[in-house]
């Protein structure tokens, strides 16, 4: 879809969100005020979970939630270290920055995105030099697309409308369990300006889609929404 | 010229490294937090089925295989799972949701705003907490209080994805063919698991909305978006 197309639809899409604003109005009255000591939830004037207060034993021991806590790993958008950062000392830097102080990661991420391009065209012929990464179906010329990726990096949900993480039309209102972030992110990347530049056909390499689909999986499901743990 | 700059900038990366570039959504991501109890595998963000909540999904410790090995995975109680939330668009988080384990339950404190952003932080013990039983793959637990509902256990890993291919692809092996066609790819992670922290917040307690970010790379119109993330922090 050419991308004066997708802009349009976005804007159709954002002014009819205007009229669909809901208010929030049924959060009040759900506060649980029934104690029950063994229902794995504190509640009522309880201590603890199921301990203390005036219906439960004592609670034995006192929550200790002391101590500073130091950064380990973050995550935003799925794949973004792994696949932009190149170099296990960068991985590791990343996962100890803040987001909002990631300008020097554009340079590396912009290198890594044309070496992919370098070693697949190095892999069928091809001089590397004529083969790069081409702007994509957002309109993202390569600095800019790498700019998003290492500085703007969270994922962007939209409170009032559905969540997608890009499905043609919409894009960029969340992560839903289901969005094929693996071919949306390979299209990005590969998929040039028309978004089917290496698709596969016509003589070109398939690189914008993995060929795996969620399978058997049931994203229908009500909260935890997750399902129940392979066996 | 350009293309010596290009190799150059990431410190003479050979080819063969390529291989093992991408291994998932987060999943072992970096060798400093691969297999440690502070390893995101993966997260999501998303309209719950009740449209005026939020859905926040932390995933770690991902991939665990079933059986003993998901059955004997752990949170760790010096590890805090952190959701953050930008709400004016600075991508500084302006409230947080703290999730950390004690004994069998996992606390929950928050949206609030946060005694200190970035890298360091103390649980924010001075707004109420709420709490749940810690699930197994038998028994599942879920609490709500407060229009918020909180779960934390294994779960089955939600990502898809053709990892094995996408090395060969990577290293240039399976040229020119590239990917595997549906019927012939194969889903690495299809019979794995993760642990899940799992927070559904009503949208009222996470304040307004900034404009999209798409608007600063020229994406107009999308809908003003919460900028999220979610960060695993261990005690010091």
């Amino acid at each position: 879809m050419k991308t004066y197309k997708l802009r349009i639809l976005f804007i159709a899409i954002c002014t009819s969100l205007l009229f669909v604003q809901c208010a929030d109005d049924d959060d009040n009255g759900n506060i649980i005020m029934q104690v029950t000591c063994d229902d794995g939830v504190q509640n009522g004037d309880e201590e603890g979970v199921d301990c203390g207060g005036t219906a439960c034993a004592p609670c034995d021991t006192t929550l200790d939630f002391s101590g500073t806590y130091t950064q380990e790993d973050i995550m935003g958008r799925p794949g973004v270290n792994t696949v932009f950062s190149g170099s296990d000392n960068v991985k590791n830097n990343f996962n100890t920055s803040i987001v909002s102080d990631r300008a020097s990661f554009q340079p590396t991420f912009e290198a890594t995105l044309e070496l992919y391009h370098d070693v697949y065209a190095q892999s069928l012929g091809i001089d590397p030099a004529d083969l790069d990464y081409e702007t994509n179906i957002l309109g993202l010329d390569a600095p800019t697309f790498t700019t998003v990726l290492a500085q703007f990096d969270a994922l962007q949900v939209a409170p009032n409308g559905p969540t997608t993480y890009f499905d043609g039309t919409n894009a960029l209102t969340g992560r839903n369990l289901g969005d094929d972030v693996i071919d949306i992110s390979l299209t990005l990347m590969f998929g040039g300006t028309s978004g089917t530049r290496f698709d596969g056909n016509n003589g070109t390499p398939q690189l914008t889609s993995d060929g795996v689909d969620a399978g058997d999986r049931d994203f229908s499901l009500g909260f935890p929404y997750l399902e129940t743990p392979n066996e | 010229m350009k293309k010596t700059k290009l190799f150059a900038a990431i410190g003479g990366l050979g080819l063969a490294m390529l291989a093992v570039f991408l291994i998932a959504a987060d999943h072992i991501d970096a060798p400093d937090v691969a297999g440690t109890t502070t390893d995101i595998a993966d997260f999501y963000a998303f309209e719950g089925d009740d449209p005026n909540k939020t859905v926040f999904i932390a995933t770690l410790q991902g991939p665990l295989i079933p059986g003993a090995v998901t059955d004997n995975a752990q949170f760790d109680e010096d590890v805090m799972v952190e959701f953050n939330i930008d709400n004016t668009g600075d991508f500084v988080e302006d409230l947080v949701i703290q999730a950390i384990k004690r004994g069998d339950s996992m606390y929950f404190f928050g949206p609030v705003g946060p005694t200190q952003t970035g890298l360091s932080s103390v649980v924010e013990t001075s707004v109420a907490r709420n709490s749940v039983k810690i699930s197994t793959s038998a028994d599942v637990q879920t609490s709500s209080n407060n229009g918020m509902t909180f779960f934390a256990g294994p779960r089955r890993d939600a990502f898809y994805f053709d990892f094995n291919r996408f090395n060969e692809v990577i290293s240039g092996a399976v040229a020119p063919e590239g990917f595997l066609p549906p019927g012939q790819a194969e889903d690495f992670f299809e019979e794995l698991n993760v642990l899940a922290v799992i927070v559904e917040v009503p949208n009222s307690m996470l304040g307004t909305a900034p404009p999209h970010v798409g608007a600063a790379v020229g994406i107009n119109g999308l809908p003003p978006a919460y900028n999220v993330w979610v960060t695993t922090k261990r005690k010091q």
